[in-house]
């Protein structure tokens, strides 16, 4: 069974907070639903899915359906970190295709910012995850597991410092026209060169930013989303993919979107040369460009040459990248940037991206989520869509 | 030159299933684990094989010689900086560790390390590797 327009997106929201000192979790959730629901046109007894990940505070959807005042026939809550949103629309899609929902909400939020979170910190899952013992006492952070595999790429293939900088670059010429962005200033590659280094060779502005805030997207049965307001933006393709250390043949050359892309691609039915927009998950400069190479929109080892002179700038480069500013200089809630990889690739199907960044015409887009630490355990999540008639 | 300074170890949660090893670490010896189904090692160590999932998995002894796979020195962030690696040992597995007593602007990939043995707080010592 292919879930290949047996599904559309129709609601989004992305909150505009970039710090919720006043706020709670739950109730960010709570807004971000209401948000899509009243860009869909759509009221809560309209839903019968619910979706949410480890974001969600209290006991998944046990908490946030009855918090949100919600009654469903299907819940979800994987969690593949900040790719967990594009595997909840893939999921959306299959149980609407399956008949155990018609209309699905997902929320994403969170307070990191608030919270005093860092990439920094070492990160420790807890006693009884099983690679802890072997790897929390080496301060295995955020900054420095994307660090590694930045060093191996440039030792394989003389990536340079320069070029993943153009990744900062042209999110930076994106976010400029963004209200909400936390960081509004186009920047060059000598800015991210002269940054200081957090954790060699990503200086800081390699780094996305730590932001509270949130999103919501509704995903409905075509009968359904033809019924509101156009245009229909369906979705054609999808793959999902967990990669760790492979038993000890570590191997940070590639990352686990050399394995969603290509089940998300021959669902669609297209291939990469076809897509005129990608939301491609930016926790960091490196994140980006392992994930065009693994998508296949250049070759493996290129992706340095591919990202340099503002190829992903849109109006100038040949793939137009996250046009809101993406987690480099918008918002990254919750420390999980998936939600508004899926956010700002729809709004560039409707023609609701700002218009400086608007891509002309767009009718093909892809969305693309890592989730965890790409130097040891991710999720890869690829999401491709159209625009409908 | 900038020495690695010493940093305060968490300790490891050991369990039942990885106490040899950790045992093993407090006597000098790194230890990681070969299956005599499909012969492979494997890293970290597990009871079931990841490989081919047998359950015939034994504890050997590494020699604790590698090369650095990738690292990256944690410059900002943290009370003392540190070099966070994958090591590559000889017998094939690559593991997550930390390069030590060296000068931190000097490690690169592929630079020849040998295993030695830090203290952490409460808890058993863990291997790292130095030039
Ligand atoms: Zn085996």
């Amino acid at each position: 069974m292919s879930i290949k327009r047996k599904a559309a997106l129709v609601g989004i929201y992305e909150h505009p907070t970039r710090k919720a000192e006043d706020k709670s979790v739950a109730q960010l959730h709570a807004e971000v639903a209401k948000g899509a629901l009243e860009d869909a046109g759509l009221t809560k007894k309209d839903i019968d899915g619910y979706f949410c990940a480890g974001d969600a505070p209290g006991l998944g959807p046990l908490s946030m359906v009855d918090y949100l005042g919600l009654k469903v026939r299907h819940v979800d809550s994987t969690d593949t970190g900040g790719s967990s949103y594009l595997v909840h629309v893939s999921h959306a899609a299959q149980a609407i295709a399956a008949g155990k929902c018609d209309i699905a909400l997902v929320t994403l939020a969170g307070r990191p910012r608030s919270e005093g979170s860092s990439g920094t910190q070492p990160r420790n899952y807890g006693a009884a995850t099983p690679d802890g013992p072997f790897e929390y006492p080496y301060g295995g952070a955020t900054a420095n597991m994307y660090a590694m595999v930045a060093m191996r790429h440039m030792h394989e293939y003389g990536t340079t410092a320069e070029q993943l900088a153009w990744i900062k670059v042209a999110a930076s010429h994106h976010a400029q026209h963004n209200p909400h962005a936390m960081l509004r200033e186009v920047v060059t590659v000598q800015d991210v060169l002269d940054s200081p280094v957090i954790a060699d060779p990503l200086h800081r502005l390699d780094c996305c930013v730590v932001s509270d805030g949130g999103g919501a997207v509704i995903v409905a049965r075509p009968e359904i989303a033809k019924s509101l307001r156009p245009p229909l933006v369906n979705i054609l393709g999808t793959g999902e993919a967990v990669k760790g250390q492979l038993g000890g043949k570590v191997d940070l050359t590639y990352s686990a979107a050399a394995w969603s892309g290509p089940v998300a691609f021959a669902e669609a039915g297209v291939k990469p040369s076809d897509i005129q927009y990608a939301s491609i998950y930016d926790s960091f400069t490196i994140t980006v460009l392992m994930q065009i190479e693994d998508l296949g929109f250049c070759k493996k080892g290129e992706g340095g040459r591919f990202v340099s002179d503002g190829n992903l700038i849109s109006g100038t480069g040949r793939l137009p990248f996250n046009t809101d500013g993406g987690g480099l200089c918008n918002n990254h809630p919750a420390n999980r940037g998936g939600m508004t990889k899926v956010i700002e690739a729809v709004r560039q199907l409707r023609g609701e991206a700002h218009p400086k960044v608007q891509v002309k015409n767009c009718r093909l887009a892809l969305a693309q989520g890592t989730g965890g630490q790409l130097g040891s355990r991710h999720g890869s999540a690829t999401l491709i869509m159209e625009r409908g008639e | 030159m900038l020495m690695a300074p010493e940093r305060k170890l968490p300790a490891p949660s050991v369990g039942p299933d990885n106490k040899p090893f950790f045992d093993a670490a407090a006597n000098g010896k790194l230890l990681i684990k070969q299956c005599s189904a499909c012969g492979e090692h494997h890293f970290y160590p597990r009871p079931i094989c990841p490989h081919c999932f047998s359950d015939k998995t034994n504890w050997v002894e590494s020699a604790g010689k590698g090369a650095i796979y990738s690292y990256s020195v944690m410059r900002r962030g943290s009370p003392v900086q540190y070099v966070i690696a994958y090591v590559t040992l000889a017998e094939g597995v690559t593991m997550l560790t930390n390069i030590v007593d060296c000068d931190l602007d000097a490690i690169r990939i592929g630079q020849a390390v040998r295993v030695v043995f830090k203290p952490t707080e409460g808890g058993p010592p863990v291997p790292m590797f130095a030039p």
